[in-house]
């Protein structure tokens, strides 16, 4: 009885109802060892970020003068910083201003990339022409420029930062985006939608998107490895989360003059942002992977 | 041919006039402007307004734009508005700096990644592939200022062999800067490395697999000469576009590394230049990069014409 369970149902005959595209590719995704890893390094980050007060019975933002600079002791395991705040607390509640900002940028700028994406795809021609000329120059401005300009605009609140993600990274993903749904677009059923007398923005998100949907999530794990690494890095230019917030690109700004000192406060936020990158990194790798996506040509838009 | 890179040529024109029409919009909603920013707050109105004229601030926008743009046409990009020295004369001094970091790094760094992805794609799942492949892994997922971090830590602290910030100010000349040059190029050369050496792991595998090498092989050809007659020209085509990308990514890597270092920049200059709101350095920074953008695609195109045979006889293709 086991042995027919598992056995594969065989390829001639009609099938019971295929399952959908999205469910084999998670399955597909979940065999792949590294993919599964790197899924578990994103899920670990964020229930940690989210259980941090739980976890921790330091506070990490109060300062304890008394237990300044120490090394690792039963107390603090990973020592402490300059102020005596304890690194392992401060390390673990460092994940919340990363990924809550990461996450809600990247999923803002997928979301306009793609319903730009679909318009010019959509609508073809001058309007094609327009966008992709314009978004040509935005990506020619360097992102760390527009990242400037926007944060000197706007000052330093997480909004601004996820403007300025927006800015610098909707043109990639409607290069992207914009090229599988001209695929997608001579198809009869569209043709079909548009006899019925359906709307543009209809269409889209009924017909465009969810035939497309394997590169725009292989897009967003992507972009959001990037857009972690680049808000980390704006912490750490002192543009982005400010003190003192717990945030691992800012405790690394902190701390890296203490190095010679306590070392574990510069290394353990460092440990901790690239498992989070490494895992996404390996995340987008499965997906990619499973849904049969070329992941350097992603990378190039 | 000529149409096609005629026609590339335009859009590239365009589309660095269209960045700096961006920056120029942008830098003007800024609120306050270089008069009120050099006069700091307590600056009297009147006094503001005399600084504005003698900046040339009180035109409107869109012929401000145009004067720049007819000047700029002629090669003057006029002074900055916070030194008074000329812009093209800061921004060039900061761009030669720049470019002895930039360029060892674009040097030492393609070579390695190439080499490397090489010998990942053909040592395909074996160890030699899965420790580069690894280290690739970790280089796509730490950002520049960790690996700086940790450059500085081994090589400043731990073995104190490299200055751990560049002490020569803006106008130190390059043979000063060498001795520091080499953390922040380690740094830069890690990140810009992971892609590359991917796509051409990638496309060596690709190559590898296909019909011609095969032949090449089992006509008896000896390794190196499949490798280098056969396998790296096909293998290198894709990876071209993956350089030309990761080169014009160089420029943001390059200003989060000179802060770091304190190295006397263009990065370092983009920073201080935003801070103050001194729009023409701003602006020719920005063409500067804008062009650095376009020029690398239209060389990577033009390199591929060259790999490529298949593209010199556009009837064949489309």
């Amino acid at each position: 009885m086991s042995a027919m369970t598992t056995t594969a149902p065989a390829p001639t005959g009609p099938a019971p109802k295929a399952p959908s595209s999205l469910g084999r590719a998670v399955r597909s995704m979940l065999k792949s060892r590294a993919a599964t890893f790197g899924f578990a390094l994103v899920i670990v980050n964020i229930v940690v970020a989210i259980l941090a007060p739980v976890l921790t019975s330091y506070d990490p933002i109060a300062t304890d003068a008394m237990s300044a600079l120490q090394e690792s002791s039963g107390a603090h395991l990973l020592g402490t910083d300059a102020l005596g705040r304890d690194t392992l607390t401060r390390t673990l509640f460092g994940g919340q201003y990363a990924l809550a900002i990461s996450f809600t940028a990247t999923g803002l700028t997928v979301l306009l990339g793609s319903v730009i994406a679909g318009i010019a795809a959509y609508r073809g021609g001058i309007v094609d022409d327009i966008i992709t000329r314009v978004l040509d120059s935005v990506l020619a401005v360097p992102a760390i420029l527009s990242m400037l300009v926007v944060v000197t605009i706007f000052g330093t609140g997480p909004w601004v930062i996820i403007l300025a993600v927006v800015v610098v990274y909707t043109g990639g993903v409607t290069r992207i985006v914009r090229a599988a749904a001209m695929d997608v677009m001579p198809k009869d059923f569209i043709t079909a939608a548009k006899a019925r007398g359906e709307g543009m923005f209809s269409i889209l998100f009924r017909e465009v998107f969810p035939n497309v949907l394997d590169i725009i999530l292989v897009e967003f794990a992507m972009r959001a490895s990037w857009v972690v690494l680049l808000i980390s890095s704006l912490s750490f230019l002192g543009f982005g989360a400010s003190p003192p917030t717990p945030d691992w690109g800012l405790m690394v700004a902190e701390n890296r003059n203490l190095m010679a000192v306590v070392p574990m406060a510069t290394l353990s936020p460092i440990a901790a942002l690239a498992s989070l990158i490494v895992g996404l990194n390996l995340a987008a790798d499965g997906l990619a992977k499973s849904f049969g996506i070329d992941r350097m040509k992603e990378v190039l838009g | 041919m000529v149409t096609f890179f005629a026609k590339r040529l335009g859009w590239s024109v365009f589309t660095v006039l269209l960045a700096t029409v961006l920056v120029f919009s942008a830098i003007q909603s800024l609120p306050g402007d270089a008069a009120t920013q050099l006069l700091g707050q307590n600056a009297t109105p009147s006094a503001v307004a005399t600084m504005r004229q003698q900046l040339g601030l009180d035109e409107p926008p869109v012929s401000r734009f145009f004067t720049w743009l007819g000047k700029a046409l002629h090669g003057d990009f006029g002074n900055s508005l916070v030194g008074g020295g000329s812009v093209a004369g800061e921004v060039g001094s900061a761009l030669v700096n720049t470019s002895l970091l930039a360029g060892i790094t674009i040097v030492i760094g393609i070579l390695l990644s190439l080499v490397l992805g090489l010998v990942a794609g053909l040592t395909r799942d074996r160890w030699p592939d899965i420790s580069i492949s690894m280290l690739a892994l970790v280089g796509m997922s730490v950002p520049e200022f960790v690996v700086a971090t940790v450059l500085v830590l081994l090589f400043s602290i731990y073995i104190p062999i490299f200055p751990a910030v560049v002490i020569a100010g803006q106008n130190a000349s390059l043979a000063d800067l060498l001795p520091s040059v080499w953390l922040p190029a380690g740094a830069l050369i890690c990140v810009l490395a992971a892609y590359i050496i991917r796509m051409m792991r990638t496309s060596v595998i690709d190559v590898m697999d296909s019909e011609f090498v095969r032949t090449a092989i089992l006509k008896g050809n000896s390794t190196s000469r499949v490798v280098f007659k056969h396998l790296l020209p096909s293998a290198m085509l894709p990876t071209l576009n993956v350089i030309a990308m990761n080169i014009a990514w160089l420029i943001g890597g390059v200003v989060v590394v000179e802060s770091i270092f304190n190295y006397p920049g263009i990065g370092t200059l983009m920073i201080r230049s935003v801070q103050t709101r001194d729009l023409p350095t701003i602006l020719l920074i920005t063409v500067m990069s804008a062009l650095t953008y376009v020029v690398c695609n239209l060389l990577a195109d033009f390199a591929a014409f060259l790999l490529n045979p298949r593209l010199r006889y556009p009837r064949s293709s489309k």
